[in-house]
């Protein structure tokens, strides 16, 4: 049941448009494993709905084809397709009862009413909907449509099941909850899910590996970790989270390693996009976790030197923006725990360093 | 273009895959075309191209004849002079309605909405009654002989009266949809009730009081039954010029071209309605029309609002009144006291016509209302190639004066392969194919409420898309179908203009039967006919609606708040 897209691409005709026509998604390849989740994350307009249709059938890609468990789907139709999409607007039948609606799936297959109702109690329980079989979908809450929605979903046991952001209605407590609930439904069932999302936390907490879009294209597929870690590229590094770009020379290429010099000080880092050469300028990608502050006094082991801008305190972390003499945009720092690490002052002097651990390097594109 | 042409082929292999969608769509397009453009290209083929031959000569006699042009120009300005003074009178009532506390609410909505429920020619005849040589109030109450109620200002009352209902209905939708926390704001400005109404409420409903305006003159420029009760020779009015050439000259290239130059205006400014003026509308709220706290209407202006009102709808109680009185008095005028004759004689000799009308809008209906419901489904949420020209097509006999239609159908069907004439079938035709686009018009307002994800999840859940369209599509359109249903019902029994050239022996019209009385001076019988008319239609939607809010409850009960 594993999902394949190969050199996928969508033309829309659109008479707004200067050139009449918008290319939603552009050479997409992904192969998704069974029973893996995969987030498609990227800026509105990027291409994520569009690709998620394709799977599901609505749309018929302009190139490229769909395999769905082994078979080339590209030409079935949605209802004769084994996906199940979960919308963003729920899609709830306004006029069937919760049950009805659960069940509408099995109803079509033929099934007898007796077994759909068992089945449907069976599902409503394992979504904590129980009671509301014959309740009229505008007296739920909008979290009970959505496991409504969920549900009618699961019951048809589908090889794929979809989401198109699926919590986005909800308020901001529900969803942290909500997105929990689906990561142990999906895991649960183990069903092969695609999940489309703008949310770098949800798609974070939800997701086997996150497929970052932009502009129709695939930018990188990776774990969370990799993709916050080693992001592929500028777009990626600067999408998720907050970083920081830090200018560098390459002035040694070994297996292992890559020395940078910045300047004051040269490091060692393990970890790069790309092919990168002796003699390259590099940008080191740092987020502003990974970044150590101290007074200036009496230490000479760091990457440069700056004055605190800016200071925000949240209770566990506190936040700084620092200017540095050189560097255009002011480098961002988080620290965590603060009251142990100390407080730093607007105009105060600060040293910043980091471990080479914690860094990535991306050629810099000229 | 190359690329054009590669999305038109990706649309109909989208379609081939869905068999039944292919042949429904294939089936409509067949049936508009011949039940629809067919007929009108036979009126314009028939006034350019005679005797088979392309030649001006036709339309150049029509126009050249002073008598057909000053029928042209009565019926624009009948048409205009309606539209102007219809949307005043429907301004006036919505704005009191819905911006007033005034008492009589109810009341005055009802009998609004009463001239929208009955045959169009009941103002005429009931002008008649009361204005006419043996008129009620002309000879009973004044003596007067010979009264000119004949012509321009007869007519232009009966019209108004006839049309302001429609202006009202589309205005109160306009003046509801302007939220009133607007006006609640301009007045916080520091605005007069004056300011805030000129400033305000008055420039938001501009879009809607045009479009008003448009729709009366068409169904003005369209109206038949009036004016061949009330023009009289004196003003001749387009419509019945066309009926009299055929019927009473047997002209029938002349009726064409008369029929072909009515065709102009009407179809010019319903486009232009259509897809310039509606396009204009604002809209300033969304969700339900919040609980207006009238507040910018001072006591004195209310009540003369109020005395407006109630002076209107007493006219309209009037005309209802004489024609009720009509049905029941021995020979109106001169003897008005009450018999059941004119009633035995429509339950007798004129049983046929009640019974013809019954079948033929019974039948009829139905079929439209499904029909349009499958047609704004297929617009709304269908791709397709020709699916402009089905949207244009299908809402063309909005725009169609039922007298081109007529002439359009008995020129279209008097031979092979469509040999019609005479038949239940071409009336069933011609109210089946006149009477879609109110279902259609419903029917696209309600399914672009409907997220077409609704449907998704439907298909996506494995349903096709018969299965989808039965299951999810269908139930959600019910009260759009049903106040379709009512409203197309309510046209078959009043239509006239076009059924007139339709009827025989075999199968006939109460609204024809009602004028053929009228024109031999029988006014007791048409007056009779008219009631049990009237009658009929009040029992079908009270009945339609009983069912209806018993089959699905609330839902069914909201149907056409009439
Ligand atoms: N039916 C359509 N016709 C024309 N253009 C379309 C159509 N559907 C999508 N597009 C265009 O394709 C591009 C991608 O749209 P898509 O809906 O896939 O974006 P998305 O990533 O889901 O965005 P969002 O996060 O805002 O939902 C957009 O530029 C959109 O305007
Ligand atoms: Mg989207």
């Amino acid at each position: 049941m594993s999902v394949k897209l190969v050199n996928i691409s969508k033309v829309f005709k659109d008479s707004k448009n200067a050139r009449g026509e918008v290319v939603a998604v552009s050479d997409f390849n992904l192969e998704i494993e069974e029973g893996e989740m995969v987030t498609l994350l990227g800026p509105s307009g990027c291409g994520k709905t569009t690709t998620l249709r394709i799977v599901s059938g609505f749309e018929t890609p302009t190139t490229g084809e769909v395999w769905i468990s082994g078979e080339n789907v590209t030409e079935v139709p949605p209802n004769k397709r084994d996906t199940s999409m979960v919308f963003q607007s729920y899609a709830i039948f306004p006029h069937l009862s919760v049950g009805h609606n659960i069940g509408f799936g099995l109803e079509l297959k033929g099934w007898k009413p007796e077994r759909i109702r068992e089945e449907v109690l069976k599902i409503m329980e394992i979504m904590n909907l129980t009671e509301m079989y014959d309740r009229r979908p505008d007296q739920l809450s909008g979290g009970q449509q959505q496991r409504v929605a969920l549900a009618r979903a699961i019951i048809n046991k589908p090889s794929v099941l979809l989401f198109d952001e699926p919590l986005s209605n909800l308020d901001a407590k529900l969803r942290e909850q909500m997105r929990i609930e689906i990561r142990r439904i999906q895991q649960a069932f183990k069903i092969t899910s695609i999940y489309v999302t703008h949310d770098q936390a949800e798609a974070m907490t939800v997701s086997d590996r996150i497929v970052v879009m932009n502009d129709g294209k695939v930018m990188q597929v990776g774990t969370p970790f990799e993709i916050y870690m080693k992001p592929a590229n500028w777009f990626v590094a600067d999408f998720i989270g907050r970083v920081n770009f830090i200018g560098g020379k390459a002035v040694g290429v070994s297996k292992k390693a890559i020395t940078v010099d910045y300047g004051h000080t040269r490091k060692d880092i393990t970890s790069w996009s790309g092919e990168i050469s002796e003699g390259d300028e590099v940008l080191t990608v740092i987020r502003p976790e990974s970044l150590k502050l101290s007074s200036t006094t009496g230490k000479d082991s760091w990457l440069f030197t700056g004055r605190v801008s800016k200071t925000v305190y949240l209770g566990p972390t506190a936040e700084y923006e620092i200017e540095v003499e050189g560097l255009e945009r002011p480098i961002e720092a988080v620290v965590y725990n603060p009251a142990e690490v100390g407080f730093f002052e607007r105009g105060e002097s600060v040293s910043v360093d980091f471990n080479p651990k914690t860094a990535h390097l991306l050629k810099k594109e000229s | 273009m190359e690329k054009a042409e590669s999305d038109t082929i990706r649309e109909i292999k989208q379609i081939t895959k869905d068999p039944l969608l292919l042949i429904v769509i294939l089936v409509i397009m067949a049936a508009l075309i011949i039940f629809i453009l067919y007929p009108l290209i036979r009126v314009i083929l028939v006034s350019v191209l005679p005797e088979g031959k392309f030649t001006l000569s036709v339309l150049k006699e029509t126009v050249s004849s002073w008598y057909l042009r000053q029928a042209f120009l009565n019926s624009v300005m009948m048409g205009s002079l309606t539209a102007f003074f219809g949307a005043l009178v429907g301004f006036i009532f919505a704005f009191t309605i819905t911006r007033t506390n005034i008492p009589l609410k109810k009341f005055f909505h009802l009998i609004a909405i009463i001239p929208i429920v009955s045959p169009p020619f009941i103002g005429a005849l009931s002008i008649i009654m009361l204005f006419g040589n043996n008129g009620f109030i002309t000879w009973t109450l004044l003596g007067l002989k010979n009264v000119k109620i004949y012509g321009f200002r007869g007519l232009l009352f009966a019209q108004v009266i006839t049309f302001f209902p429609v202006a009202y209905i589309t205005l109160r939708g306009v003046l509801e949809s302007i939220s009133p926390t607007l006006e609640d704001a301009a007045l916080d400005l520091g605005g007069s009730g004056w300011k805030v109404f000129s400033r305000v409420t008055l420039p938001l409903a501009i879009p809607g009081i045009a479009s008003a305006m448009l729709v009366l003159f068409v169904e003005t420029l369209a109206d038949f039954g009036n004016p061949l009760i009330l023009a009289g020779s004196q003003f001749p009015i387009l419509s019945v010029q066309a009926y009299l050439q055929i019927t009473g000259m047997y002209d029938l290239p002349k009726g064409a071209a008369l029929a072909f130059i009515l065709l102009v205006p009407s179809i010019t400014v319903f486009f232009l309605q259509k897809y310039w003026v509606s396009r204009k509308q604002y809209i300033t709220i969304t969700g339900k029309p919040t609980q207006s706290n009238p507040k910018i209407v001072s006591p004195v202006v209310k009540w003369i609002l109020f005395v407006i009102c109630l002076f209107i709808a007493l006219l309209i109680l009037l005309i209802y009144i004489t024609i009720l009185w009509g049905a029941f008095a021995k020979v109106w005028g001169s003897d008005n006291s009450l018999t059941l004759a004119h009633f035995r004689y429509v339950f007798g000799v004129g049983f046929k016509a009640v019974k013809d009308t019954l079948i033929i809008a019974g039948l009829s209906t139905p079929v439209a209302g499904i029909l349009g419901m499958v047609i704004a489904f297929l617009i709304v949420r269908k791709k397709f190639p020709g699916k402009q020209f089905m949207e244009i097509s299908s809402l063309l006999s909005f725009a169609v004066p039922g007298t081109v239609i007529g002439i359009g159908y008995i020129l279209a069907f008097n031979s092979r392969p469509f040999l019609l004439t005479g038949t239940l079938l071409i009336l069933l035709l011609n109210f089946i194919f006149r009477y879609i686009p109110v279902g259609i018009q419903s029917g696209t307002a309600i399914l672009r409420q409907v997220d077409p994800s609704i449907e998704e999840a439907a298909v996506d859940l494995g349903a096709d898309s018969n299965k989808t369209f039965r299951k999810i599509t269908l139930p959600l359109m019910v009260p759009a179908f049903f106040s379709g249903l009512i409203y197309s019902f309510v046209r078959a029994m009043t239509a006239i203009s076009a059924a007139i050239f339709l009827v025989s022996t075999s199968w006939n019209l109460m609204t024809v039967q009602i004028m053929s009385e009228v024109e031999s001076g029988r006014l007791g019988a048409a007056a009779s006919f008219s009631v049990i008319l009237v009658l009929i239609i009040l029992v079908a939607i009270l009945l339609i609606r009983k069912l209806l809010s018993l089959r699905y409850g609330k839902l069914g009960g909201t149907v056409l708040k009439i």
